[in-house]
């Protein structure tokens, strides 16, 4: 199932820059994100890579440089075009919608999925209740896929951080999404949890055949996950390629343990 | 000239009148500069101020006092009472809800409002009470150069210097005394205050103080124009459109904010009023302030807020 | 022992999804409607107590159907959707106003075209939803502002269509038929040829409304809509992220609010008042629906009912206990009184339980489930 086709490109971003007053997050970055593959953004802290997320989905603009998504190419995303065309996105800091439960959160990841309009979904009948039960439908195969079964309808804000991760991944996932940004999804989680988090990963990849691209600091994770590794510093990209050339990288080495001048 | 006379009129009226409400708005930059808290309770607060001092000012007169010793010791007293206000208000409301939303924050000041209303009315009556502190009486200036003069009320000027003495007293007050530092390093960011050792709860009890003293200082101008009743609570919902225009964040924003809704209005109904009904006073503010928010969001004076996640 | 759900299994996600899953609550509700519908209505025909007189009717039970329902309406956009508004008032006057325009025939001259638009009388029912339809409207043009600015400053953008639409009924006599007073009389109410006249048929009326209008509601909560206006209110950054249109789901809920808040506002102007001026709507009514919302509980339907009621019933006990007591209070320290204690329990509620008394409800029912064991 896993096959990255390497003639295929999802994303390319080209050239981008971004700029908030004098801080400079990114300078003249561009990288591309191959269809079907598990792609690794790193650095350290305040690199930029958060930045580069939010580019690709159109939360920040970018000053220069152009962003290419399934073949289209654009200055800038909007937020709501990225999510209809498939990008669906994780934060670093869990942003769930606390005053709902877990199901309520994962079955808002449906919306772009509705069809019936505001009048039907008022009288819930007929074919406007039978589309709501195969939206729930959908939506319990994920709850199972990521095992939150008694979870379901725990209010989020009362859940766990570790839980509260894997239901903010199956909110995106219930956009069926093309491509899946995950910030650091492993942030602030134990050994086990991060295990999981890990075979989830995978699991989204090999089973639904969804690209990833993910930001993460632990090293052997993301070594072990992803296909290619990008890394920045200080807004540049250093280096690119898979985690064997990366490793080696003289650049990466000295950005991670600093240099001596 | 005498249309130019009457515009003067009218704006020099207007523009006195929106001073009286930077007066309120003032309360309301203060606190939420120091606690991001919208204080829908100002308004009321003036009416608590009035009616304490007014109250205290007429049984002391009766009990044979000197006006002047009567005035010292009700205007004591009043203050008196917002500190105490100050403090439960603090205690019992805005500190439990610390790191709530600011909506959360904003309801309970509605909640509080009506406490304050109902429990003012209930200790000092709920009549009008005329309070008399300034002159009421008015100068007519330029009479040579105009027929009749423009109209200038003298409380108008007294309202217009208190104003002026408030804002720098507020601006040395944050300034140069350790408080109003650590009331700025609090409005910045109040968990990193409150990690380098400034007490908040103290810090929001200055907070409140404040703001109730300013809103005693806008009961004595209010009260002599219009005598302290309950309807002082409507004209200082006024601040709120005033704020807006300002920026919330801005005291010389409170200011100029005031300055436009006051001249902005009296014109409006005398140049406009006439020929859709008048009235226009009424809304004008608010219609104006809902304008502002289209095109500035953040207010003449006010910082654009960056978002992130 | 009776509060059990053991043995009640849902084989389909149809069942999981109902209003009430709990086979306890559904028969509670079927009571509480055959009481309302059934119950009440003979009762009061036959005059029997607790309804020798009408007031019981006309004091309490009308004012509570309709102000619920001005508070489901209130909700939807306060508690689904984090809306604040502080101009609920003026959208009831809207409703009210176009329908009795609606009602009575429109005319509206455009000298200056040549023409005069005119529409005639319509029938009372077709007005009072049009009326809650030009209520939308409203409600979607003064939302608009919700697109750019957020919390505290949507509340002066509400006020504004207050004091905006306080005005405009008050001075513009075009609004009124030009009656001296100011004060306009509901036309008569006339149902497909039924007339309703007694407070029974009144009551009957507003609690078909009611109904009808709180399930269609609730299925939207329930919704896919819902949960937009939640994500909405909860993130609306994330919630843009993933899809949700925060133009479409702001002006949704602005529409559906002040639809259900205009139908309330006809109703209360044509079957509660009969006769009324705009200060029947002012912003005192603006507060006293969010304060049903914020003790009934934000984001819940039901809560909406119970911070009606309560609203309504205090005063009255403020008034009954202590003349029972023998210490008669004046009206002055009632209404005084009344507003310390709205005041009070609002601070206490958004401290203690932001989601009001329907919360109080819940966690009452889940004791329930598990009596005697606490856990």
């Amino acid at each position: 199932m896993r096959a990255p086709n390497a003639n295929e490109i999802l994303l390319q971003v080209e050239g981008v820059a971004l700029a908030f007053g004098g801080v400079r997050a990114l300078r003249d970055v561009s990288f591309n994100v191959r269809k079907g593959e598990i792609r690794a953004i790193i650095g350290p802290n305040g690199a930029g890579k958060t930045s580069m997320l939010n580019v690709v989905n159109g939360f920040y603009h970018p000053n220069h440089g152009a962003i290419t998504f399934k073949g289209r190419t654009r200055a800038k995303m909007q937020p709501f075009e990225a999510a209809r065309g498939g990008i669906a996105r994780t934060f670093q800091n869990v942003a769930l919608f606390k005053g709902m439960s877990a199901l309520d959160n994962i079955m808002t990841g449906r919306t772009l999925k509705v069809r019936r309009g505001l009048l039907w979904q008022a009288l819930r009948y007929g074919p406007a209740l039978a589309e709501e039960i195969e939206h729930r439908r959908k939506v319990e195969e994920i709850i199972d896929f990521l095992e939150i079964e008694t979870i379901r309808k725990v209010p989020v804000g009362r859940l766990p951080y570790g839980l509260q991760k894997r239901v903010e991944l199956g909110r995106a996932l219930a956009m069926e999404p093309d491509l899946l940004l995950l910030d650091e999804p492993m942030a602030g989680m134990n050994v086990e949890e991060k295990e999981d988090m890990s075979r989830f990963i995978v699991d989204v990849n090999n089973h639904y055949g969804t690209t990833i691209t993910l930001i993460e600091h632990d090293m052997a994770v993301v070594m072990d996950l992803s296909d290619r590794v990008a890394v920045l510093d200080h807004g540049v990209k250093i280096a690119d390629g898979t985690p064997d050339e990366v490793k080696r990288s003289q650049a990466v080495i000295d950005a991670y343990l600093g240099v001596a001048h | 000239m005498i249309a130019l006379g009457q515009f003067l009129e009218v704006l020099i009226g207007g523009l006195m009148s929106g001073v009286l409400y930077s007066l309120v708005a003032l309360g309301f930059v203060l606190i939420f500069k120091a606690s991001g808290v919208f204080n829908y309770a100002q308004g009321a607060m003036v009416l608590l101020a009035g009616l304490a001092l007014v109250r205290a000012l007429d049984l002391l007169v009766a009990n044979g006092l000197p006006l002047w010793v009567a005035v010292v010791l009700a205007i004591g007293f009043a203050a008196v009472i917002m500190a105490a206000t100050a403090w439960l208000i603090e205690r019992f409301v805005i500190g439990p809800l610390v790191n709530q939303d600011g909506l959360t924050l904003f309801m309970s000041t509605i909640g509080v409002t009506f406490v304050i209303e109902g429990a003012a009315e209930m200790i000092f009556g709920s009549d009008v009470y005329p309070l008399r502190l300034f002159p009421t009486d008015a100068w007519f200036l330029f009479e040579g150069l105009f027929p009749g003069g423009i109209l200038v009320n003298k409380l108008d000027v007294w309202g217009a210097l208190i104003a002026g003495v408030l804002v720098a007293g507020l601006a040395v007050f944050f300034q140069r005394t350790k408080t109003g530092r650590a009331l700025r390093a609090v409005a910045d960011d109040h968990l990193a205050a409150h990690s380098v050792g400034i007490p908040i709860s103290w810090i929001w009890f200055v907070v409140w103080l404040v703001a109730g003293l300013v809103a005693l200082v806008a009961a004595t101008v209010w009260g002599t124009k219009l005598g302290v009743q309950f309807s002082i609570t409507f004209l200082a919902l006024k601040a709120l459109p005033v704020l807006i225009i300002g920026g919330l964040t801005s005291i010389p924003g409170a200011i100029v904010g005031g300055l436009i809704v006051g001249a902005g209005e009296k014109l409006a109904e005398v140049y406009l009023g006439p020929s859709i009904g008048g009235g226009i006073e009424y809304w004008f503010a608010y219609v104006l302030a809902l304008a502002v928010l289209m095109l500035r969001p953040q207010g003449l004076f006010g910082e654009r807020i960056i978002e992130r996640v | 022992m009776l509060y059990r759900e053991a043995g009640q299994f849902k084989a389909t996600y149809a069942e999981d999804m109902a209003i009430f899953p709990i086979r306890q609550d559904r028969i509670a509700l079927a009571v509480l409607l055959g009481i309302a519908f059934i119950g009440v209505p003979l009762l009061a025909s036959f005059r029997i107590w607790p309804f020798r007189t009408d007031y019981l009717l006309w004091a309490i039970l009308l004012p509570f159907l309709i102000l619920a329902l001005a508070a489901v309406g209130t909700n939807i956009l306060v508690g689904y959707c984090g809306q604040i508004s502080l101009g609920s008032g003026a959208f009831m006057a809207i409703g009210a106003y176009s329908a009795y325009k609606l009602a009575t025939g429109v005319h509206i001259p455009l000298a200056w075209l040549g023409f005069a638009i005119a529409i005639p009388p319509l029938p009372v029912l077709a007005s009072i939803l049009l009326g809650g339809l030009m209520a939308a409207c409203a409600g979607i043009l003064f939302g608009i502002p919700s697109l750019r600015i957020k919390g505290l400053y949507l509340a002066v953008a509400t006020l504004a269509a207050q004091f905006f639409f306080d005005w405009a009924f008050l001075r513009l006599p075009w609004f009124t038929n030009y009656a001296p007073s100011g004060s306009v009389n509901a036309p008569e109410l006339d149902f497909f040829g039924m007339i309703v006249r007694t407070p029974v048929e009144r009551y009957l009326l507003c609690l078909l409304f009611v109904t009808v209008m709180a399930v269609l509601a609730k299925n939207l909560v329930r919704g896919n809509l819902g949960r937009q206006w939640m994500a909405i209110r909860d993130m609306d950054i994330a919630a843009e992220l993933i899809g949700i249109r925060p133009l479409y789901a702001k002006l949704t809920a602005f529409a559906v609010s002040s639809f259900i808040i205009g139908v309330a506002g006809a109703l209360w102007a044509f079957v509660y008042l009969g006769s009324w001026e705009p200060l029947a709507f002012s912003i005192d009514r603006s507060l006293e629906l969010l304060f049903m919302v914020i003790i009934g509980g934000l984001g819940s339907i039901m809560g909406s009912f119970i911070g009606a009621a309560f609203i309504l019933i205090m005063p009255i006990m403020l008034n009954v206990i202590p003349t029972e007591l023998g210490l008669p209070l004046s009206t002055q320290t009632i209404t005084h009184l009344q507003f310390i204690i709205f005041g009070s329990l609002i601070c206490y509620l958004l401290i203690k339980e932001p989601h009001g008394f329907a919360r109080l409800i819940s966690i009452g029912k889940e004791k329930l489930r598990l009596w005697p064991f606490p856990y």
